[in-house]
């Protein structure tokens, strides 16, 4: 790697679209797996597609590797139709969930797989395994066998591997999906650094919103065969479009409510489940007649307090039905008059502070811009 | 130490109880049999029952023991006997080899079917053994025969106009042997093959390998412990074959199970037969013990 490369950190995204997928579907027997997705990698981003499984995102991956042939649709590099080239004829390689090492080569053997298979002189072979080798720290290890290393080594063999090539695009499958909890969130950023470093556009797939979180530039939500939102992390935790996507990533209440006002800076709500108003500081200025509204409030953009706060809206009353002590917050779940159940989170900045307690009156409240309004 | 525990310390545990009945088996129908044809083996010839000459003798109060090692020397300078060696072991090799090029596209393909049709071709492959061996082979014969079925359909066909000579040849000891002991090399790969794990040859093909490179650096790297014991299965008993030679084969065919016939009941020289016999077990306890000692490397890494 040149030292031009290197410094190349932090420049992610470019406006260039590197790879674009054109209304792909994909039908197995009767059963649609991708419906219909149309989507633009940029050049040098980390992109993620997040869903449960089923939802499609591993055929979808599957299909940019070319394991898997479309049933309609176009996926184009730039201007060059890629959609009916072999897997080995693509320059993309892909870091498998199981990392697919082969057992019996030694590691430097499975790095150099791939170049072998290009035709390079042998020194040059072996001047890149080096080079993969000290990208990913472990050049100690090149003369053992994938199973005398632990997982987060053969992890990094794994992504050396599938670098190796330098191709044009990186495909993770579940890139974490085989390590334990502690390991994950330190190979989450390691793996971001590496990539970084190199510079290569990639595409991961993903059950898991923390992961996705971390390591994305972008997070394509997909459920169902399709993708339901695409946006930036916070685009998709702060301002979901629907029902669906607000529910899959962390924690909400959702309330369905009523419009009652709709100004172009703020607009009023009815929840009957609400004792007050829900006041937003935003309109939606929508021509709809259909004045059904979703209202969603994540668990830690809600206070609770056993006072009467002064507020004429975005108030409610409850009784404390249980309590879960996290840690670095306590969840409570608060029971509204209505009967319906709401979460919020209290972060325990203080040590062992005056805490409203098990069947305790509280009341929940929110500011203004805490909440976000949704049609679906 | 109260009576109970100290007879139950006496007592043998429950895994020895259960690790004694193998061994059992093994020491009376193996070990004990291969002492008898130990001792026959160093005994010599003579007409009586049973006919060779017993190891010890009592007479006058001295206790005799016979050991001759002249069978072992008779059968290895007798260039007959060596030919016979030679020629099974080529033959057993070259019946490996034609069962491995025949068996691994077999269970490869078996092991790619889909899940629910696997188990029928895997019963098509065993299938014929469910009718005795011998018939099959005797089936051959007609097939093989001069005015059988092969020669008279190619006749029949005008192809040729007179009858080729196949049985008691080579080629039909060939034949029979490949045919009746491809079970025994498909069923260890299709076990081997079965396991792989699909994602390895994705890889593979992902870092832009054709078909051919797939095949020969992952998986047949991955299925050489299938195709050991296979050729394992299949070398081994051809090497001591007595009934395929002996129906299908002719004067050209000499293989040792068919000269150890010969000896043990129209010479009626079993001592010469046991020497014959003993020889061949150590000749194949030379590739069982590389087999094993590869098995054993390969279990270490």
């Amino acid at each position: 790697m040149t030292s031009s490369e290197i410094t190349r950190k932090n420049s992610r995204a470019q406006d260039e679209v590197l790879l674009s997928i054109k209304n792909i579907t994909k039908k197995y027997d009767d059963a649609l797996a991708v419906d219909d997705i149309s989507l633009d990698i940029k050049k040098g981003e980390i992109f993620a597609l997040l869903g449960a499984s089923g939802s499609g995102k591993s055929t979808l991956l599957r299909m940019l590797a070319g394991f898997e042939k479309a049933t309609s649709g176009k996926i184009c590099i730039g201007s060059e139709d890629i959609t009916h080239l072999q897997p080995n004829e693509r320059p993309f390689n892909m870091m498998f969930q199981s990392y697919a090492l082969f057992p019996h080569m030694t590691v430097a053997k499975n790095i150099a797989f791939g170049l072998q298979q290009d035709g390079m002189a042998k020194a040059d072979i072996d001047a890149r395994v080096s080079e993969m080798l000290k990208l990913v720290h472990m050049e100690k290890y090149a003369k053992r066998k994938p199973h005398q290393l632990s997982g987060g080594q053969r992890q990094r063999v794994a992504l050396a591997r599938s670098l190796a090539k330098h191709p044009k695009l990186l495909l993770l499958d579940e890139p974490m999906g085989a390590l334990d909890k502690k390991l994950r969130t330190e190979m989450q950023l390691e793996v971001v650094d590496i990539i970084e470093r190199v510079g290569v556009t990639c595409v991961m797939v993903t059950h898991d919103q923390e992961e996705a979180m971390t390591m994305a530039d972008r997070i394509a939500i997909m459920d169902e065969g399709e993708i339901q939102q695409i946006g930036t992390p916070v685009d998709i935790y702060e301002s979901p479009l629907n029902r669906m996507v607000a529910e899959f990533i962390g924690s909400v209440n959702i309330f369905e409510s009523e419009i009652i006002e709709d100004e172009e800076h703020f607009m009023k709500l009815f929840c009957p489940d609400i004792d007050t108003d829900i006041y937003v500081g935003r309109g939606v200025s929508s021509g709809i007649d259909d004045r059904n509204m979703l209202f969603a409030l994540r668990p830690e953009k809600t206070f609770i307090s056993v006072e009467k706060p002064d507020m004429d809206h975005n108030v409610t009353e409850g009784t404390v039905e249980d309590i879960a002590y996290l840690g670095g917050h306590t969840v409570y779940y608060v029971k509204l008059t209505s009967g319906k159940i709401v979460q919020c989170f209290l972060a325990n900045t203080e040590r062992r502070a005056e805490r409203p307690d098990w069947d305790e009156k509280v009341y929940v409240f929110w500011q203004d811009d805490a909440g976000m309004v949704m049609r679906s | 130490m109260s009576t109970y525990t100290t007879i139950k310390r006496l007592l043998p545990k429950g895994r020895c109880l259960i690790l004694s009945g193998p061994f059992l088996w093994l020491l009376v129908f193996f070990l004990m049999p291969f002492i008898f044809v130990a001792k026959i083996s160093v005994a010599e010839a003579e007409l009586s029952i049973p006919p060779y000459t017993a190891m010890f003798d009592w007479i006058d109060g001295v206790l005799g023991i016979r050991v001759s090692i002249n069978n072992f020397l008779w059968v290895l300078d007798d260039p007959l006997y060596v030919q016979a060696y030679l020629n099974s072991i080529k033959m057993a090799f070259f019946s490996t080899l034609f069962c491995l090029l025949l068996g691994y596209p077999m269970a490869y393909a078996i092991a790619k079917a889909p899940k629910e049709q696997q188990t029928v071709w895997l019963l098509l492959v065993l299938l014929p053994s469910w009718t005795s061996f011998l018939i099959r082979v005797y089936a051959w014969v007609g097939l093989l025969k001069n005015n059988g079925l092969i020669n008279g359909l190619l006749m029949w066909l005008g192809i040729i106009d007179d009858p080729i000579q196949m049985i008691n040849t080579n080629f039909a000891v060939y034949v029979g042997i490949v045919y009746s002991y491809l079970p025994f090399m498909v069923l260890p790969l299709y076990a081997n093959l079965v396991k792989h794990d699909n994602a390895l040859l994705e890889a593979a093909a992902d870092l832009g390998a054709g078909h051919f490179t797939r095949l020969f650096r992952i998986t047949l790297p991955l299925s050489i412990n299938g195709i050991v014991a296979g050729s394992m299965l299949v070398f081994i008993p051809v090497v001591g074959e007595y009934v395929i030679p002996e129906l299908l084969g002719g004067t050209e065919t000499i293989m040792i199970g068919k000269v150890l016939w010969q000896e043990f009941f129209n010479n009626r020289d079993w001592p010469v037969a046991s020497a014959l016999a003993l020889i061949m077990v150590f000749i194949l306890i030379i590739p069982i013990t590389l087999f094993h000692r590869f098995q054993n490397k390969e279990a270490n890494l």
